[in-house]
């Protein structure tokens, strides 16, 4: 029997870096109702959404990703030759292939690097959070760039009310090494696939071209709300009791920025103590999918609200049906 | 029985919209006279599922306009 070698295993990974792009247009609740028939104060109150931003005609998945990406290399203070690993967790870059990780790599000379999307929406940053503490711990890898990005403004059907309002543009991007002493909790994660249809993108990107009509998200608003209300607390409690802390122990709690009544539903839920702070970065930026944790959390951290050190919750849910959570500590 | 259901479905929209119980009755739409929105009837919905053992699926949730169909609507299918 042939005997194969494994890399050497580092003991612990964390995220030594955080860094995000938004983009410079505000899009209001009035703007939006242009061509919708809905007002401001309805979408306020079934969103917490007051504006968000929107990316230009020349700016997109990669351009968004490496402006975040370079933030998070300068944060974490390693250079892109270091990097082993670019993972961009997006469902809006242009291309089917290549993907969008091989010219964000290339943009930032990350030369030394492997390059891959992963595709899990929503809860895309999540997900890759716990491939790469995976890959880290395993000796895969030592340096990862993980970045969400979306550009939500080309997939949304603008005339549809249910979701014209909702969803938006930028990314957040995050640098995954080793650290002394575990930086990222245990992920607690799964799919639901018989609930492909409550998030999807109508007609298929090729039955959308040959027919001529744009292939545009439609969402389930009830399905979603009732899945994610009714099994995504449970999930954070797994992602506690898994690192082995309590929220007591939480300084943030940083759920995918989906919208505030299931942010307060989940609070509500998981009785978190006062001192927690609740990320509600879709009330200025919408819901960006995969980029709505790392640009919640660095909010956070820019208004002084977590602190380096500080223990996170984090969960991302969204179209599959997927989610992923876990805790981790802020860089 | 039905009023055994309309107490405690009364308690369950007191809890997740803010509306007093007493305001809870038969007659009354859900939308148009308690303010209760798409979003907070399913959580309507989920405590109901919870409290009577029943379930309640995303089809049937539309035909519950009133509290009475919401009533009866238990009623009928409660184990």
């Amino acid at each position: 029997m042939i005997k194969l070698n494994t890399p050497a295993p580092t003991a612990h990974a964390g995220i030594l870096g955080l860094g995000t792009f938004r983009p410079e247009r505000v899009v209001t609740n009035d703007e939006i109702c242009l061509r919708i028939d809905s007002n401001d104060e309805w979408i306020r109150e079934r969103s917490g959404i007051i504006e968000r931003r929107r990316a230009s005609e020349d700016e997109h998945v990669v351009s968004m990703a490496t402006a975040a990406a370079r933030k998070a290399l300068a944060d974490a203070g390693i250079t892109a030759e270091q990097l082993d690993l670019v993972m961009v967790a997006t469902v809006t870059h242009r291309y089917q292939t290549p993907s969008a990780a091989v010219e964000v790599a290339a943009a930032l000379g990350a030369v030394n690097a492997a390059a891959t999307d992963t595709s899990a929406a929503c809860a895309g940053f999540c997900y890759g959070l716990g491939i790469a503490d995976g890959m880290i711990r395993s000796g895969a890898a030592k340096y990862i760039l993980l970045i969400g990005a979306e550009k939500l403004s080309e997939i949304v059907n603008f005339e549809d009310r249910g979701t014209a309002f909702l969803f938006a543009d930028g990314a957040g991007a995050v640098i995954i090494g080793p650290t002394d002493a575990q930086g990222i909790g245990p992920t607690i994660w799964g799919a639901d696939g018989t609930q492909r249809d409550a998030i999807i993108m109508e007609p298929d990107i090729f039955t959308a071209e040959h027919a001529g009509t744009p292939s545009v998200l439609t969402m389930q608003g009830q399905q979603v709300f009732r899945w994610a209300v009714g099994q995504m607390g449970d999930v954070c409690a797994q992602a506690m009791a898994a690192a082995g802390v309590t929220a007591s122990d939480l300084a943030a709690f940083v759920p995918h920025q989906a919208n505030n009544r299931i942010t307060d539903a989940l609070v509500k839920q998981l009785e978190l103590p006062e001192h927690v702070v609740i990320a509600r970065d879709i009330q200025y930026s919408g819901n960006t999918s995969a980029a709505s944790v790392p640009l919640a959390l660095d909010r956070l951290r820019e208004n002084g609200e977590v602190k380096s050190g500080d223990l996170v919750l984090m969960i991302g849910f969204g179209a599959g049906l997927v989610h992923a959570a876990q805790v981790a500590l802020v860089p | 029985m039905s009023q055994d259901i309309l107490a405690g479905l009364a308690d369950i929209v007191n809890e997740v919209a803010g509306i007093p119980a007493e305001s809870v009755q038969m007659e009354k739409s859900f939308v148009d006279d308690l303010d209760v929105d798409s979003l907070s009837m399913v959580e309507v919905v989920m405590a109901c599922e919870d409290k009577f053992g029943v379930t309640i699926p995303d089809t049937e949730v539309k035909n519950l306009n009133t509290v009475a169909d919401a009533v009866n609507y238990i009623a009928a299918n409660k184990a």
